[in-house]
């Protein structure tokens, strides 16, 4: 045994300890959603508590979709149907279970109980489902280069939309799903009309639950040798393919995961409360908005998904009654000039501009009696556009948040100091 | 033998319809390599332009009788009007990007499209309310075989694209402006070298795509009427399939947009006839799997030999 090798084994830490370090995270994250559920479950702000669900929910796909489209640069537009698939899935296995199980559809047991594990079994089986349906889709698919991926899962998020609306009406008592069977009753999901009746478990607790495994998994999965081969893949296929990375064999690894990840999210969707799980509400114009969130937060960018995701669910909120943005353009830019890097002028800069901005249109509609609100999906795809002219690579590029400003800087420097 | 007839004749007016969208995706993808997400916008544009003009020149009313020079005037200006719109789009949104990112590019598409969508909306445009086309075109049966109804709004239809499709092969194939555009397809910078003036080739090209889609938008609200608000999902709907049929000619090439409009207009119709209507996006959409299966460059598409 050399000095060197000596050294590293005195230095690895034992097995329970590298256990308990890789739980970690997973704890916190745990942790987090629960004091998050507890917290706003004392507040009582039902408005806040949907749009944060909404946030949740998108952050998962947002995620999962970053491991297709930003860490190997393919193009997949089917997101939604994938979740479709899933939330279908664990819609109807929760709704029609609880039907058998204890003779009504609504909600059973408190925080924890029965009712709220059948769910999460449902969530889990919708998304192995919608892992396998991704399977097939990809398989074929990824062999292509191109668009072509794009233009499959395009036409596959359609023909799930379609096929979903010709099933039949929901069934409402236990007699009745019974009577009729397994497959009768597997292909009765409301239809064009959407499935009603889904039991409400989509809670802050389960969903921030959810996204921290997602964030946990997108994150080792990026730093680990697949991590590697998914970015020479977006970086360069013929390169990567010469270097022995099995292309074809990744790409669809990633695009499986992700799919398993949406249908998890649509299993969320599904069981959220007020919601009608409806065709028409997964077809492509939700394929689109995760999309947008992806290449907004960054090529493969996962903190820059998170951010993306929170951003464009709460925005359209936002537009409907716009708050006084000045506060937070005066936090911005005493946060840029503290610590911004040397082009903290031009940052300065923009945040000063882009306040006033707003601020004028917030003042000029008071004045002329407009009511933003009408306008706000304009407003939406204006600064859609402005983003992508003015920072194309997307809010963190393809960096993570921690690997940008001032920390970025110190772990740089830690880094180089480290390195011998 | 009928239903045979009748429905191979709807099929190729609705597909004429598809043929003319596609070719605007088509030469967009030819030249840029981007998917126009945005293009099916224009197309509702063009037929909610051609609604707005001949209700302001009075032929909406129940009792007007339209000359029969309102059709094409209503035509000639819903093209002028979407060239130009394409053609500010191109260089509002696109232009700033064009060495960005292709997905850039595709997100700033949905981007305007989402624009032009619910700009489209805002009551002082075109509102949010349905709204019934006046026919401009006299509804006559002009002749009957067998049982099946050759309808003047058919053959006008049908035969304007027609004459549309074959006057942009003439100009694509055989004016100079066409030579520039297939140089440009084939390689930007080489073109520019050769001394083309790419963004001018680039802005005739939206201008082009815009024009064809709005004629397809004025022949498709002379055919249906009934127009849906802009934001409206059936307009998406029309906008895809007329993308897939792109795709199935082979994206990128003019002749094969039109064909694989008239196969998905023949294909979605004998579907519906014949199997189940209900199902015949599902139709479109598995043929579009099924080509990109056997034969991914679509059915004229030639493969490109990728070079490291």
């Amino acid at each position: 045994m050399t000095l060197d090798q000596r050294r590293a084994a005195e230095l690895a830490p034992s097995r329970a300890v590298a256990a308990l370090r890789s739980a970690a995270p997973l704890a916190v994250g745990l942790g987090l959603a629960l004091a998050l559920h507890l917290g706003l479950d004392a507040s009582d702000l039902p408005f806040h508590t949907k749009v944060l669900v909404d946030v949740g929910i998108n952050v998962i796909l947002a995620v999962s979709l970053t491991m297709v489209n930003g860490f190997t640069g393919q193009f997949s537009v089917g997101h939604a149907a994938f979740m479709a698939v899933g939330g279908y899935t664990a819609g109807a296995l929760t709704y029609y279970s609880s039907l058998l199980l204890w003779d009504s559809g609504d909600q059973h047991g408190g925080f924890l109980g029965a009712g709220e594990w059948l769910f999460v079994g449902s969530c889990i089986v919708g998304g192995l489902v919608a892992a396998a349906a991704g399977y097939v889709v990809g398989l074929p698919s990824l062999r292509l280069r191109g668009d072509y991926l794009a233009i499959v899962t395009l036409g596959f998020g359609e023909i799930v939309r379609v096929i979903l609306q010709q099933t039949g009406n929901v069934k409402f008592t236990a007699d009745e799903v019974r009577e009729a069977g397994f497959l009768d009753t597997a292909t009765s999901l409301g239809g064009a009309l959407g499935f009603t009746g889904v039991p409400t478990y989509s809670s802050i607790f389960w969903v921030y639950a959810f996204v921290a495994i997602t964030l946990l998994v997108a994150h080792r999965l990026k730093f680990s040798t697949y991590g590697r081969a998914f970015l020479s893949i977006r970086e360069d296929e013929i390169a990567a393919e010469a270097m022995g990375v099995r292309t074809t064999r990744y790409k669809v690894l990633a695009f499986v995961l992700a799919a398993g990840f949406a249908g998890i999210a649509g299993g969320m969707f599904a069981h959220q409360s007020g919601a009608t799980l409806n065709p028409r509400e997964l077809g492509f114009q939700k394929s689109f908005d995760v999309v947008t969130m992806v290449v907004l937060g960054g090529m493969g960018s996962i903190s820059g998904a998170v951010a993306a995701a929170a951003i464009l669910t709460i925005l359209p909120e936002l537009l409907r009654d716009l708050p006084h943005v000045w506060p937070a353009g005066v936090l911005v830019l005493a946060l840029g000039l503290a610590f911004g890097g040397p082009k903290r002028a031009r940052f300065a800069l923009w945040t000063v501009g882009v306040t006033a901005a707003i601020e004028a249109i917030r003042f000029g509609a008071r004045r002329l009696g407009v009511n933003l609100a009408d306008y706000r999906l304009i407003f939406y795809a204006l600064s859609l556009i402005l983003m992508m002219i003015l920072r194309p690579q997307g809010i963190f590029g393809v960096r993570e948040a921690w690997e940008i400003g001032p920390i970025g800087r110190i772990l740089a420097r830690r880094a180089r100091r480290a390195a011998p | 033998m009928t239903k045979f007839l009748q429905t191979l004749m709807d099929g190729m007016a609705v597909g004429s319809l598809y043929a003319l969208i596609a070719l605007g995706y088509t030469m967009v993808y030819g030249i840029l390599k981007f998917i126009n997400f945005a293009h099916s916008d224009i197309f509702v544009l063009g037929a909610w332009i051609s609604f707005t003009v001949a209700s302001m020149l009075g032929w909406a009313a129940a009792d007007a009788h339209a000359p029969v020079w309102a059709g094409p005037l209503v035509l000639l200006t819903a093209m002028a009007a979407c060239g130009l719109v394409g053609f500010t789009v191109e260089r509002l949104a696109y232009k700033p990007l064009r060495r960005a990112p292709r997905l850039n590019v595709l997100i700033t598409a949905i981007g305007v499209s989402l624009f032009l969508q619910n700009f489209g909306q805002l009551p002082f445009v075109f509102g949010a309310q349905p709204q019934r086309m006046p026919s401009l075109v006299a509804d006559r049966v002009l002749a009957s075989f067998s049982g099946v109804q050759v309808r003047l709004v058919d053959v006008i239809g049908a035969g304007s694209a027609v004459a549309l499709m074959v006057a942009l092969e003439w100009l694509v194939f055989h004016s100079k402006m066409g030579r520039a555009m297939r140089a440009v397809s084939y390689s930007t910078s080489v073109a520019s070298l050769m001394g083309i003036n790419v963004d001018r080739v680039i802005s005739f090209t939206f201008v082009l795509g815009s024009a064809l889609a709005a004629a397809a938008g004025f022949l498709y609200a002379m055919k249906y009427p009934g127009l849906n608000q802009p934001a409206h999902t059936t307009w998406v709907l029309l906008g895809l399939k007329a993308f897939v049929a792109a795709v199935i000619g082979g994206i990128g090439n003019i002749r094969g947009a039109m064909l694989g409009g008239f196969l998905i207009g023949g294909i979605e119709l004998f579907g519906a006839a014949y199997l189940s209507p209900q199902l015949r996006d599902v139709y479109v959409f598995a043929l579009l799997i099924l080509v990109l299966l056997v034969k991914p460059t679509g059915l004229v598409g030639k493969a490109v030999v990728e070079k490291v």
